[in-house]
């Protein structure tokens, strides 16, 4: 573990009109890290991953991407976000190119990549997920399953150091989550840092090595998913998975 | 009945009827092959050039304008807004008589064909960055934020992600536009272009042959009007995405 962390967040607030979304939410992520954030909906977890690379503008507070603060980065934020690659809910594909377009069309206006050398690349990325075989598809043409894996290669593409999932399974069928689960943990074991939003609960302890439970805003709760099931650190926790489940 | 027909007939019965026709046209051949189809080919030829430039101009003009609405500053969207409020709200007759009659009076002379053409462009422009806008604001907002992710400027995201959607959305709009724009060409008369219609209009007038001149004409407008309309299908059959409802697949769908 290196002494600086890969991200760090501190005091970040985000308000819509009266609505605080975030109330000073701090943590910080090292190399090779895990961390999950669960919570019921509407507390913040997807503003607390956009306002991480920039997406949305926080109000207040610093992030800092390998000790550099990024708030506040004007231009260079570009090449900031290309090291926090971000898998969205509902994939956003680029409807109009196929797999191995969407996963090349950043490294030739991005990283400036030439044809081939970007092709390349791209097909090594889409033969990581599993998905090479579809690499002349369009995403109205992929199950939600592959299109959220071409997504992930779209990332990985891009040489990320840190990866952000915003709830990546959540629209999809049951069968379909365990394909990108595996394709996260496969990520994992490779020793991708990883920031995961998700209401996949067997998943989240299993693979996170910090789970926090954010409530309104705020983390209420946060350590190893170890100690959930005994731990009076995780009294919320325990209830909001119960509660989870059977829902 | 019987009596009608050989009243038209010179020598009666329904043969000296169709003789009598035959006769006719065949007289008028001289007046179709040396006067009213030369001159219909010269209006012709003005109204290609007007449609021709004008389409592609007014295209660009008009993403141009929509993008700024959508994605421009402050300042810049308001200025776009005002160049539809003023080109869409202002009849393109009255937009004409303003470019030909009004600017010579503050020292702008455009001439006759420039002053249509500038006109024209003004107008399609106009109704063209509408279609464009609405298609634009149709993309869902995660495309964008999905090219950002990945470290594209706004520009590059508006350019290569949004925009390339939005064209395909927008090409039925577009493309009425542009048969609008082959009809509306014939406007171009009120300031002295002889293009198709005031071409058929002079040779009716001159030689008294209203029917035949404009039913030439028609003809004409009809013929453009359906290689344009394959044109348009077959734009929307090349740039049709696969897989998405209503578009023919480059690639069947797996399994
Ligand atoms: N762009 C926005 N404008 C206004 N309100 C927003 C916006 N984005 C999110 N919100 C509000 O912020 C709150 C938190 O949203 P979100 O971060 O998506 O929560 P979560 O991902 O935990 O479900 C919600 O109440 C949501 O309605
Ligand atoms: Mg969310």
């Amino acid at each position: 573990m290196s002494d600086v962390p890969i991200l760090k967040v501190e005091n970040l607030c985000k308000s819509y009109g009266d609505l605080e979304v975030l109330k000073s939410v701090s943590f910080e992520i090292y190399k090779g890290e895990k961390k999950v954030f669960v919570g019921p909906s509407g507390t913040g977890k997807s503003t607390l991953l956009r306002c991480i690379n920039q997406l949305t503008i926080p109000d207040s507070g610093f992030v800092y991407l390998n000790g550099e603060e990024i708030v506040h980065s004007g231009k260079k934020i570009n090449g900031y976000r290309q090291k926090m690659g971000m898998v969205f809910q509902n994939f956003n594909l680029f409807d109009h190119l196929t797999a191995v377009r969407n996963v090349e069309l950043a490294l030739l206006k991005v990283k400036k990549l030439d044809k081939a050398a970007a092709h390349e690349k791209a097909m090594y990325e889409l033969e990581q997920v599993g998905m090479a075989d579809r690499a002349d598809f369009y995403p109205a043409q992929l199950s939600g399953g592959q299109a959220q894996r071409v997504s992930i290669a779209r990332a990985l593409a891009m040489d990320p150091e840190v990866m952000l999932f915003d709830e990546p399974t959540s629209a999809l069928d049951p069968e379909l989550k365990r394909e990108v689960m595996e394709v996260m943990r496969k990520l994992a074991d490779r020793g991708m840092t990883c920031i995961v939003v998700t209401h996949e609960m067997k998943f989240a302890t299993s693979f996170a090595t910090e789970i926090y439970l954010m409530e309104k805003g705020e983390i209420v709760e946060h350590g190893p998913p170890s100690d959930i099931p005994t731990s009076p650190g995780f009294v919320k926790t325990r209830a909001f998975m119960g509660s989870y489940v059977e829902e | 009945m019987t009596d009608s027909i050989n009243a038209t007939g010179a020598d009666g019965g329904l043969g000296g009827f169709f003789q009598n026709l035959t006769d006719s046209i065949i007289s008028q051949i001289p007046f179709w092959q040396d006067v009213l189809l030369p001159a219909l080919w010269d209006g012709l030829w003005v109204t290609m050039q007007l449609v021709v430039m004008t389409a592609p101009l007014g295209f660009l003009l008009g993403l141009l304008i929509a993008v700024s609405r959508v994605y421009g500053s402050a300042p810049v969207k308001w200025l776009a807004q005002l160049y539809v409020i003023f080109f869409r709200g202002c009849p393109l007759l009255v937009l004409l008589f303003i470019l030909y009659f009004g600017l010579p009076s503050v020292g702008i002379v455009l001439g006759s064909f420039m002053s249509a053409l500038v006109g024209f462009i003004l107008c399609n422009s106009a109704y063209n960055s509408e279609y464009l806008r609405g298609a634009l604001q149709s993309i869902k907002r995660g495309q964008l934020l999905a090219a950002r992710s990945l470290g594209m400027t706004k520009m590059q995201g508006v350019m290569y992600v949004v925009v390339p959607q939005a064209l395909r959305r927008a090409l039925p709009g577009v493309s009425n536009e542009f048969i609008y724009l082959i009809k509306y060409s014939s406007l171009a008369y009120v300031v002295a272009v002889i293009e198709l219609t005031g071409a058929a209009k002079i040779i009716a007038s001159k030689y008294f042959m209203y029917f035949e001149a404009f039913a030439a004409v028609g003809i004409f407008y009809l013929v453009i009007v359906t290689i344009a309309t394959i044109g348009i299908h077959r734009l929307e059959m090349k740039y049709a995405i696969p897989g998405v409802s209503g578009a023919v697949g480059k690639v069947s769908k797996g399994h």
